[in-house]
């Protein structure tokens, strides 16, 4: 059949699965949107406030349900506005696919209307990028995105369409959704050796990040676990894969992970890095992050074997797959004495005290948490809060727990959890964020409200941007520069004017009251949390620094 | 800190080079030369690119690369087994009174004068980066008027150790 660019554009979005699409339309996307305007019975188009809460949403839709993402923007200044939500992907290793337009081909170089370079601009920040330059070449090049945004390790992948492609004619074949994980059953190491070296450990350590949740693992690393009794901790990205109390998790490491979890790690005599990447947020010492273990590393992209810290064994493969393979040579296993010395150190934890009277992090945190539900969805921004958020929240599933961690993003929350409250509208969603994230993208406030969102956005309101304030009362002499910025704003005005529901809290009792009446309302609620600007996130292991350089106070 | 031939083929698609050399950039990895160009295979593109690192250095190179969607294949090139060669062109003047013993120095390196034009003469080498280093090294002394050299071009000795279309 004989369609147009635009047309085919979205006739492959659907051969694809697609039914959700975040963005903002503009000049370059005109042809584009009037086939949205044609298929809106099939495709539903959310559109954004700006395009970067665009990208964040397609971001949060994605991490949701696993599924690609997928986000649409105009040439020039609509491609820009999406750099920092494909970067967060990329960094996190989010699908998604990000259609740009761009001036007709015959203008491309010329400096031409909201021209802009934009697969230069994110050649870095993407899985991989192209420009269709004839609409002959427009189904297949959709079809290789999606391919290559879920393949393998999964991430961004932008496809940017000049206008005059969008409205050129020409025959279009339907195909069948592309398969994308050729390469997961595909294990590359001797699973044998290393199987016997974890048989043979006496203080086996498993360390495991977001490729545990982007594959599925969380079963069959549970099965490992609890087969060969080995204690795990996990990285931000992993949040939810094991369940909150379960005997061999330890719980989040790194900079603000658990002492014992770190001490653990420092300790062990084998450990076991699972789809994760040794960031410098956990072996914050490359030199001595596991200096007394034989490392054994598991990744689906081999270059990260290697790349941070030197691993003694390696494993290239899909984790899940991975996993499996190992569980074939895995010997039953107790290692008491092991846990008990790790017990010892979880008697040093740092745990903060509950008050009654004001606002604690940790307790906002878990009231929210508590009154949410098993099956909530929580969303961060980026700073002390994410960190409380990552502490404290005592039940995540999987693909639950919504964070940018890589690329430490602030503003990326409220994109984010609108994004996966569309694709999950049978769930609260409850967006952890600070005065000083939501200050970079509340204007998504009229988003949530137009397409009546019920995102919970929880403001933990210390009135300065507290993580570079706690670096510069630890580090630097608290010269507090530019972290106390007297911002007046009236959270629960603002909201109310966008046609939101706001609330103010400054005791436990009131934030209860609150949050419960948030799970009621049929629109987006924002509850501001009064926060004493001391409150610090603890513990810390300072960049560069090993657990034995943990700051307790 | 060691030297490294590599050699990528990469799909020969617009923009393949801005790619690898962004990598390049991005990861902090050396460019001492590079050079692209066609192969057997329309449809691939040959990258030869001579860095500088330690192992470290050289394993992300190669996985890094690898991960490029257009890259087909990377490769370390081993000097003991390949062919490495560069292209040099320099310029002298015909006019001065040692041309000759200069002339002599160009035979002995088996180079080659390929032009002589208003009292001009451009001498052509193609050799290993070493002995392009000595040619001009020898020459000093001889006024170069100009001078370039091509990146680094290599191939392994004897059977094709490779299946690009595979």
């Amino acid at each position: 059949m004989i369609l147009n660019g635009s047309e085919i554009l979205v006739n492959v979005l659907l051969e694809q699965g697609v039914d959700t699409v975040f963005g903002y339309p503009g000049g370059a996307v005109l042809n584009i949107y009037d086939a949205l305007y044609k298929y809106s019975d099939k495709i539903h188009h959310y559109m954004t406030a700006h395009e970067q809460g665009a990208a964040h949403a397609a971001d949060g839709y994605a991490r949701s349900t696993g599924k690609t993402g997928v986000v649409i923007a105009t040439s020039g200044p609509g491609a820009t506005n999406l750099v920092t939500g494909i970067a967060t992907a990329y960094m996190d290793s989010v699908p998604m696919v990000a259609i740009t337009g761009n001036v007709s081909t015959p203008l491309i170089g010329c400096d031409s209307f909201q021209e802009v370079y934009i697969t230069g601009i994110t050649m870095p920040i993407t899985k991989h990028n192209f420009v269709v330059r004839k609409v002959d070449d427009l189904a297949d090049t959709l079809r290789e995105a999606f391919r290559i945004a879920s393949s393998g390790r999964p991430g961004p992948v932008l496809v940017d369409v000049p206008k005059d492609v969008t409205a050129d004619r020409t025959t279009y074949t339907p195909a069948p959704k592309a398969d994308t994980h050729e390469r997961t059953t595909e294990v590359v190491g001797n699973v044998e050796e290393i199987a016997e070296l974890i048989n043979r450990a006496e203080r086996p350590f498993v360390y495991f990040g977001g490729g545990v949740r982007l594959s599925g693992a969380s079963e069959e690393l549970r099965k490992l676990l609890l087969t060969a009794d080995i204690p795990a901790a996990y990285t931000l990205m992993a949040a939810g894969a094991l369940r909150y109390g379960e005997k061999h998790n330890l719980g989040l490491m790194g900079m603000h992970g658990c002492y014992s979890a770190n001490c653990a790690a420092n300790r062990a005599d084998v450990m076991i890095a699972i789809g994760t990447r040794f960031s410098d947020r956990v072996a914050l010492n490359t030199n001595k992050f596991g200096h007394n273990a034989k490392i054994v590393h598991i990744d689906i992209d081999s270059g990260e074997i290697n790349k941070n810290v030197i691993a003694d064994y390696s494993i290239v493969g899909d984790v899940k797959a991975v996993l499996n393979r190992l569980m074939r040579y895995i010997k039953p296993a107790t290692h008491d004495e092991w846990f008990a010395k790790i017990e010892k150190w979880r008697e040093e934890d740092y745990r903060p005290e509950d008050s009654e009277t004001h606002l604690r992090p940790h307790q906002v945190i878990e009231t929210a948490c508590e009154i949410a539900g098993e099956d909530a969805i929580f969303v961060t921004d980026v700073g002390q809060h994410q960190m409380w958020a990552a502490q404290y929240l005592h039940h995540v599933k999987p693909l639950s727990f919504l964070t940018s961690g890589g690329l430490g993003t602030m503003g990326y929350g409220y994109g984010a959890a609108i994004g996966a409250q569309i694709a999950n509208p049978d769930v609260p969603v409850v967006h952890f964020t600070s005065d000083g994230s939501l200050h970079m993208n509340m204007n998504e406030i009229c988003t949530a409200v137009s397409y009546k969102v019920p995102v919970i956005t929880v403001i933990l309101n210390n009135a300065v941007l507290g993580m570079v304030r706690q670096w510069q009362g630890v580090f630097y002499g608290r010269r507090f520069s530019s972290s106390e910025p007297e911002r007046v704003t009236d959270y629960v005005k603002v909201a109310e004017a966008f046609g939101g529901t706001g609330y103010r809290c400054k005791t436990p009792a009131e934030f209860e009251a609150a949050m419960r009446k948030a799970l009621a309302a049929k629109g987006p609620v924002w509850i501001e949390c009064e926060i004493d600007r001391e409150e610090k996130v603890l513990p810390m292991i300072p960049a560069g620094g090993t657990v034995h350089d943990t700051i307790f106070n | 800190m060691k030297k490294q031939c590599m050699v990528i083929l990469v799909e020969n698609n617009a923009g393949v080079l801005a790619r690898v050399s962004s990598l390049f950039m991005q990861r902090g990895f050396n460019i001492d030369s590079l050079t692209v160009s066609s192969t057997e295979n329309p449809k691939i593109s040959r990258i030869t690119v001579m860095t500088t690192g330690d192992q470290k250095n050289f394993s992300q190179i190669l996985k890094q690369t690898a991960k490029l969607i257009e890259t087909k294949m990377i490769f370390s090139v081993e000097p003991s087994f390949s062919l490495i060669r560069e292209l040099l062109l320099v310029k002298f003047s015909a006019k001065r009174d040692d041309a000759e013993a200069l002339k002599g120095i160009i035979e002995d390196f088996d180079a080659g004068i390929i032009d002589v034009t208003n009292g001009c003469f451009v001498v052509e080498l193609s050799a290993s980066s070493q002995k392009i280093d000595d040619f001009l090294e020898a020459t000093k002394g001889f006024e170069q008027i100009e001078m370039c050299r091509s990146g680094a071009i290599a191939m392994e000795k004897g059977i094709v150790a490779y299946d690009i279309n595979g």
